[in-house]
């Protein structure tokens, strides 16, 4: 990259051309020191592009780090939550991080690339943690966030789209399953993960071969209606499929400052991606002492009464005592209801518990409350069976 | 061996042996476990030329704890003192030396002023009364500032109370010097230069730090601690050396039930089902207990006898930053008959020698070792123990140990390289103020940090096993996580010197360790 960065304060990706040409909002966000598209065109447009077509976003910005040597599974079971020694080469796995006091640091995906080879990818910047985390273990932490372009490209004509550009066995490329190919002879490692909850994949290639692929995938989705987006859509897919994110929905624990704002993974609800039969890992002997003790919070799922998102609003017990807040909301145009994520206090998470949002709204500049009726949802808000198939439906 | 051992502690330190005996005497089936030939780590006497002993690290004692001494009966055990009060005597190379007497008392010399006697009493008074406030912090584990227990409450209400009680001048006083440094505070007090140079190298003594590094004041109150009692003897010489003290407490231990093994060093710590469950040793000998105490200092503890991957990334960090750079070398001189020194009664010569003749010859020593480099002119503590103590050398010979600053662990170029050039300097170093003393040595020893390291097992061949500052002091001694001697790893304690209170030969350590092990397994 330029050495000139200093001259601006957010860098480009190697994809911004492109993004700026299919911009016709000029509307950007600045994403972990990147410029980045919060919409191209209209949200909704790009939203229904993830849920019924194909889209393309550019996920160059997320942090990316390499880590080799010979003690690296050793290392993960001791950085991550979950047991890494099963995770084969070529395999992907969801994963969670936490400090000390068992509270959360970030989650992201571990990418095991050969032997002795992955790739971690998180929202945050964590090298300081990894490098911490390697005293005692023969591995290496390099950031490679600037060196590997990446696209997600999901959706469920994804797989019809890279089936047309001569991605051989594409459609058998099962979830968090990874494989190398090739693309109009340029180098791909594509992986069938996303965060959308869909059918969708997401390509890891060398910055110099991005704009190539960009335009590749763009020509041979065009029978396939697909759209450059943004990150507002993305967001309303994330929440639909119920996927967290760092900053908003938790407060990393590496950043939290006052007492008691970090939240453990069992108060996030993934207590399944902690595996606390694992001898030992940052976090166990706090984590096991919460199970002992009982959680502080849980992040539940909510279908919120009307159509007025709930955005960061507090949810009261029998309408009178708070008892937690909202952390995400959208209106779901695919579920078709207003649904919500939200922290709250042990132990008003459980079902019986009589939760009301209060919602605050303008209207024509003058601001309205409602107290919104909540219904705690357990299983996912959206979630279609391609998302899992394979091989998935021909679409 | 026996299964129903309940304690296995890792080294026969001074620290390690106290702790031994507290919880034998609680009735805990003990073993100690220790890498040398014979007890007694930094706290031990070693013959190191034929016929010549010496204390082979710490050669004074003025810190062990009266509570120890008399609650495991040392006197009892063969503890006996060749000398205590010993005064201290600045040396002049020109003989013009200042006469400290013990505990600040009075003060001759040429060039004393009245001034600087008036307030060497005020200063000793008032530096005593804040070290007082700090003694009986050290009797007892450390207390938690956020989410501990009744007795955290009370200890930390206790030191407010102690410090509210000085009255509001006093208070504020201590409140300004206590993480200052020494150099500031000399030179508000006093005018002549062996005097600030004597009181400056006291405060800098065993840690990496020059009079003019701040924390300085409190590594004084540190060493002042020892001594600010009724009942202190002074600075004193153990009949027998450093060594008696640690067989004193062998036998203290051995008595109440404890085993001792030496030759015995342990590879590492073994972990089972999350907690410690004993020991391997060397040669592959695995011992179980289900309390393990280690006595190594932390780094060791936690990297080289558990493994950093064993404990919280986080906890392994703070482990790793702890700061242990030893700067203090030893000398051994064996004499065969005793030097002159310039200027200097023979009667004077049992006493306490410094060489530090001013506060900026400290300093100029001290700032070589930030690069890396030994003081080309360095600062001594000297004493010449056979003066008091005859046993420890043949018939009218005697030995001379001096504690030598700065040397640093991590010497540019290395010890190996070093070795005799750095030798001849201190002994020409010590021939300004003892021009015959060439002509006496019969055999001379260096110990290096390095060597100090190697010998002793202290990471970095720091005596203290961490620095003293307020950094790493009282609940944060020797990190956050690990300050009441438990730490992460349940089972596994620490009784060192790297624990609170801190290095010295106090055997506090390991007397709080053992009540924190036992006050423990009560509230479980």
């Amino acid at each position: 990259m330029s050495i000139d960065h200093f001259r601006t304060p957010l860098r480009h990706t190697p994809f911004h051309a492109r993004l700026v040409a299919a911009s016709t909002c000029n509307e950007w966000y600045a994403w972990k020191g990147y410029t980045a598209p919060s919409r191209l065109t209209e949200v909704e447009f790009e939203y229904f592009a993830i849920r019924n077509s194909a889209s393309l976003f550019d996920i160059t910005p997320m942090t990316k780090y390499r880590i080799r040597g010979p003690d690296c599974v050793a290392y993960f079971n001791r950085l991550l939550t979950r047991d890494v020694a099963a995770l084969a080469v070529g395999r992907v796995a969801y994963c969670l991080w936490c400090d000390d006091a068992g509270q959360l640091i970030d989650d992201g995906t571990l990418f095991r690339l050969g032997e002795q080879d992955y790739r971690l990818c998180s929202q945050e910047r964590h090298y300081d943690w990894l490098l911490t985390s390697t005293l005692g273990f023969q591995v290496s932490v390099e950031e490679e966030t600037d060196d590997v372009a990446a696209l997600a490209l999901q959706g469920p004509t994804s797989c019809a789209v890279l089936r047309s550009l001569g991605v051989g066995a594409i459609e058998m490329l099962r979830p968090f399953h990874l494989m190398a190919t090739s693309i109009s002879g340029r180098e791909v490692m594509l992986s069938r993960t996303g965060y959308t909850g869909d059918l969708g994949y997401e390509l890891w290639m060398h910055p110099d071969s991005a704009g190539a692929l960009w335009d590749a995938l763009m020509e041979a989705g065009r029978n396939y209606a697909i759209m450059p987006i943004g990150s507002q859509a993305l967001d309303m897919a994330r929440i639909e499929a119920g996927f967290i994110q760092a900053n908003v929905d938790f407060v990393p624990a590496d950043q939290a400052v006052r007492p008691g704002r970090g939240r453990s993974p069992f108060e996030l609800g993934l207590a399944g991606h902690v595996d606390l039969r694992k001898a030992n890992f940052t976090g166990r002997r706090a984590l096991l002492e919460e199970q002992r003790r009982g959680s502080r919070y849980q992040l539940v799922k909510l279908d919120i009464e009307g159509s007025t998102p709930a955005t960061d609003s507090f949810i009261y017990s029998g309408r009178r005592k708070v008892v937690g807040h909202v952390t995400s909301a959208v209106w779901s145009p695919t579920a078709k209801a207003n649904i919500a994520l939200a922290s709250l206090r042990t132990p008003y998470g459980t079902s019986g518990a009589d939760l009301w949002a209060e919602i605050y709204y303008k209207r024509e500049l003058k601001w309205e409350r409602k107290m919104a009726r909540c219904r705690l949802v357990t299983g996912a808000f959206y979630d279609p069976a391609r998302r899992r198939q394979t091989p998935p439906a021909n679409y | 061996m026996s299964s129903d051992r309940d304690v296995i502690v890792i080294g026969a330190g001074h620290n390690g042996l106290a702790c031994a005996a507290y919880l034998a005497r609680a009735g805990r089936k003990v073993l100690v476990l220790e890498a040398a030939a014979s007890v007694g780590g930094a706290a031990s006497t070693a013959e190191f030329a034929p016929g010549f002993s010496v204390s082979a690290c710490a050669h004074l004692c003025h810190q062990l704890n009266p509570r120890v001494i008399e609650e495991l009966s040392l006197a009892r055990h063969g503890l006996r003192w060749a000398a205590t009060g010993l005064d201290t005597v600045a040396l002049s190379a020109d003989g013009r030396h200042l006469y400290i007497a013990a505990g600040g008392a009075s003060l001759s010399g040429a060039g004393v002023s009245a001034g600087d006697t008036a307030a060497l009493a005020g200063f000793d008074a008032r530096m005593k009364r804040y070290a007082r406030l700090l003694v009986p912090m050290f009797d007892q584990r450390p207390p938690r500032l956020a989410g501990g227990d009744w007795r955290d409450q009370f200890a930390l209400a206790r030191l407010g109370w102690s410090l509210r009680r000085m009255g509001r001048i006093e208070m504020q006083e201590f409140l300004r010097v206590a993480a200052i440094n020494i150099y500031d505070v000399l030179e508000e007090n006093f005018e002549h230069p062996l005097l600030k140079g004597a009181v400056g190298l006291d405060a800098v003594l065993g840690t990496h730090m020059g009079p003019r590094s701040p924390n300085t004041v409190l590594s004084y109150l540190y060493r002042l601690s020892g001594n600010c009692t009724p009942r202190a003897i002074g600075i004193a010489l153990p009949q027998g050396g450093m060594g008696a003290v640690s067989r004193a407490l062998a036998g203290a231990a051995q008595a109440l039930g404890a085993e001792i093994r030496t030759a015995a060093r342990v590879a590492r710590i073994l972990v089972e089902h999350d907690r410690a469950g004993g020991v391997e040793l060397a040669d592959g000998e695995v011992l179980r207990a289900k309390t393990v105490v280690s006595n190594a200092d932390p780094r060791s503890t936690f990297f080289g006898l558990l493994g950093a991957g064993r404990i919280e990334a986080g906890f392994a960090r703070y482990v790793k930053n702890i700061r242990m750079r030893g700067t203090a070398a030893k000398l051994h001189l064996a004499l065969d008959r005793l030097p002159s020194f310039n200027g200097l009664e023979p009667a004077s010569m049992g006493n306490r020698l410094l060489i530090a003749p001013t506060l900026g010859y400290v300093e100029h020593a001290f700032d070589h070792a930030k690069y890396r480099e030994y003081s080309p002119a360095p600062v001594m503590e000297i004493v010449i123990p056979t003066l008091h103590d005859s046993a420890l050398a043949p018939p009218g010979k005697h030995v001379l140990s001096a504690v030598v600053q700065y040397a640093p662990y991590d010497l540019r170029g290395g010890w190996e390289q070093a070795g005799e050039k750095y030798r001849d300097l201190l002994i020409d170093t010590l021939a300004r103020y003892s021009p015959d003393i060439r002509d006496c040595i019969v055999a001379a020893q260096v110990l290096t940090p390095l060597d100090i390291e190697r010998q002793f097992g202290m990471t970095g061949g720091h005596w203290h096993h961490g620095e003293l500052a307020l950094d790493q002091f009282l609940m944060l001694r020797p990190v956050p996580g690990a300050a009441q001697y438990a730490t992460p790893l349940p089972g596994l304690y620490l009784c060192g010197a790297g624990a609170h209170p801190g290095g010295g030969v106090m055997g506090s350590a390991g007397r709080n360790a053992a009540n924190a092990i036992l006050l423990g397994a009560a509230t479980r």
